[in-house]
């Protein structure tokens, strides 16, 4: 009885692991077939459409590589990351910090007040954004976004670092400063190594975030040399009704290929800093 | 190496006061015990000889200078904390060279420090090993070691033995204070455990609420107590309180014993002792009971130690007249609790 038990609650855990795996890994396989798929391949009805029905093609890599702005897209997107990952460590971890040591409820509260602005939907926020971007002779230009994706990188990230260092306790730092550190000393020497996972859970997401923006990108920038991966793909690669599939599909699968071995990567220090910030 | 002086220092958290206008003074090189039960503000008053907690009012004075507005790192303090706080990203090396690194002391001299005050606590075996990777004794002892490294001008120790079993505490106590003799720091150590700080410090500070009762030798502090509260406090069991008229009557329980014991010439008290519990602790018993007054009617709870080898039996449910020598007896205020000179 309890052997079955056994084996039937592990087939269980066994199939549910195989369709979650299958779901997860689809889109990636679909890209990866479309991306090499002859067009006639692609488009007869006929064919069977989760195989190779004729020899495989790097035909539609190379033209979204070579008669495409695909590389210039990369690089804008990539530009765009640093930079407002750079901008958002230099205010959150402080601004983290900060708050977190406060005493009583008031870091907390305010902390909370920060995080709601990261609830404020884009699409409500574009329009006055927009007046604040051509105040300072930013449209059309990456600067745009590298003024706005921190406003709402800095208060998710502000918030997440707050449960980092809220984690640590404050003997430790207390320690450090009655061991010769200033206060400066304690944050670089001791809180820093031991919010690191911290830090790289805000660089991830961070980047991740930028990347895959849509919004901001969209309504600030239509001159093409400027555009990022995720509005340039999809405006420059579909023309009216006609879907380039191919190169869509490898424009959509090389970016993610980095991201997933990011997360992949990260994936357990990212999980123990969302629990982390989580509970108090 | 340094006096410490503490002059009407207060603490409060809001409205409640949590050091209450305490003063104490450390000659250089002492030991001071601080002693008293768990929230009575020890560590409170620690925290702010350290320079981690503001003091609301009053003056702490380190090495003949205010230090009121001094930081931590400027008063040359080293300190044990209740928690260990030991730094988890670091081995145990790591840990205990951290102070040097910070005096920026060449890297030899460092390794020699630390290879001396891992092996005087015995955890040269651990040096490689990270924090989590210990018990909570052998942190404790890292602690200890960390804090030791250093030339500070006071050593601060905030129940640094709590986590050691019997026989390691021993050791470690007497370990920790032929150090202390030997550097001659001077040097506070928080404890709420009354048997430790009678066995350690040249002086013993007891608070209770954030109020000093009784600053003096562990044997003054013993025998003549300032008021009740040190009388109830210091002891295992504690010192007998019985009300009788109007001072409370204090006497310790191995003063409290058979009339046939004493040499009644020299002035004792007798009292008629109802036993109702006995307990064998093997070098030592202890009998539990109520006695009663001829003046008032009421019986009032009282324990006597007695050395199991002078053999007296006793049985539960009699009546035995037992006696105290006159000199050994304490007298109270009823109202204040404060000490009364004696009759
Ligand atoms: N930061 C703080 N805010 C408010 N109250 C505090 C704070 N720190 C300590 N207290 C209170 O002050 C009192 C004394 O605390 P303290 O830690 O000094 O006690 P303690 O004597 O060290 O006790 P223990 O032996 O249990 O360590 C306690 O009642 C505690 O609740
Ligand atoms: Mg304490």
């Amino acid at each position: 009885m309890g052997k079955l038990k056994k084996i039937y609650s592990k087939s269980f855990l066994g199939l549910s692991a195989f369709f979650f795996i299958l779901f997860s890994t689809f889109p990636f396989y679909w890209m990866l077939i479309a991306t090499f798929k002859r067009d006639h391949d692609l488009f007869s009805p006929n064919n069977n459409p989760f195989l190779f029905n004729e020899p495989a093609t790097i035909k539609h890599l190379s033209e979204l590589l070579f008669n495409t702005l695909f590389l210039k897209y990369m690089f804008n997107t990539f530009w765009v990351g640093t930079v407002v990952v750079v901008i958002t460590l230099i205010i959150a971890v402080p601004a983290a910090y900060c708050l977190s040591r406060w005493s009583g409820k008031t870091g907390e509260n305010l902390g909370i007040g920060i995080f709601l602005t990261y609830l404020v939907p884009p699409t409500l926020l574009f329009i006055p954004l927009s007046r604040i971007i051509s105040f300072f002779g930013l449209h059309e230009s990456l600067g745009a976004l590298i003024l706005i994706y921190p406003t709402f990188t800095i208060p998710f990230c502000t918030w997440l670092l707050m449960g980092f260092f809220k984690s640590i306790p404050k003997d430790i730092e207390e320690q450090a400063m009655i061991d010769g550190c200033s206060r400066l000393g304690a944050m670089i020497k001791i809180i820093f190594p031991l919010s690191i996972s911290g830090i790289l859970t805000v660089i991830v997401f961070t980047f991740t975030l930028t990347m895959h923006e849509f919004i901001y990108a969209l309504s600030f920038i239509s001159v093409s040399a400027h555009k990022t991966i995720s509005v340039g793909v999809p405006t420059e690669l579909v023309r009216g009704d006609v879907f380039r599939w191919g190169p869509l599909m490898a424009g959509a699968l090389i970016p993610s290929i980095p991201v997933a071995i990011l997360y992949t990567f990260f994936l357990d220090r990212f999980i123990s800093g969302f629990t982390m910030g989580a509970v108090k | 190496m340094a006096q410490v002086e503490i002059r009407n220092v207060s603490k409060s958290f809001g409205d409640v006061k949590v050091v209450d206008n305490v003063n104490i003074f450390i000659k250089e090189g002492e030991f001071l015990v601080l002693l008293g039960p768990s929230g009575c503000g020890k560590t409170t008053l620690l925290r702010m000889i350290a320079g981690l907690e503001d003091i609301t009012s009053g003056e702490i004075w380190i090495g003949g200078k205010v230090v009121n507005n001094t930081s931590p790192k400027e008063r040359n303090i080293a300190m044990v904390f209740q928690s260990y706080a030991l730094y988890p990203h670091m081995s145990v090396f790591e840990n205990i060279q951290f102070p040097l690194k910070n005096q920026r002391m060449n890297k030899e001299k460092i390794r020699e420090k630390v290879e001396w005050a891992a092996g005087m606590f015995g955890i040269e075996k651990l040096l490689n090993r990270k924090p989590r990777q210990l018990s909570g004794g052998e942190r404790q002892r890292v602690a200890i070691a960390r804090a030791m490294v250093r030339s500070p001008n006071v050593f601060l120790l905030d129940e640094p033995l709590s986590n050691l079993d019997a026989k390691l505490r021993a050791s470690a106590r007497e370990e920790l204070q032929q150090f202390q003799e030997k550097v001659g720091i001077t040097t506070i150590y928080v404890t709420h455990d009354q048997i430790e700080a009678m066995g350690l410090g040249d002086h013993i500070a007891v608070m209770s609420k954030g109020k000093v009762h009784q600053i003096g030798t562990p044997k003054e502090v013993y025998n003549n107590p300032a008021d009740t509260f040190v009388a109830s406090f210091m002891g295992s069991p504690p010192m007998n309180l019985i009300e009788k008229d109007d001072s409370i009557l204090g006497f310790r329980p191995e003063n409290f014993v058979p009339i046939d014991m004493l040499n009644a010439d020299e002035g004792i008290e007798t009292l008629e002792f109802f036993v109702t519990w006995f307990e064998d602790l093997g070098s030592d018993s202890l009998v539990y009971g109520n006695v009663k007054f001829q003046s008032s009617s009421s019986q009032k709870h009282v324990v006597s130690r007695l050395q199991s080898r002078a053999n007296i039996k006793i049985e539960k449910g009699k009546t035995y007249t037992f006696a105290i020598k006159r000199q050994d007896l304490r007298f109270f205020d009823v109202k204040t609790g404060y000490k009364k000179n004696a009759h």
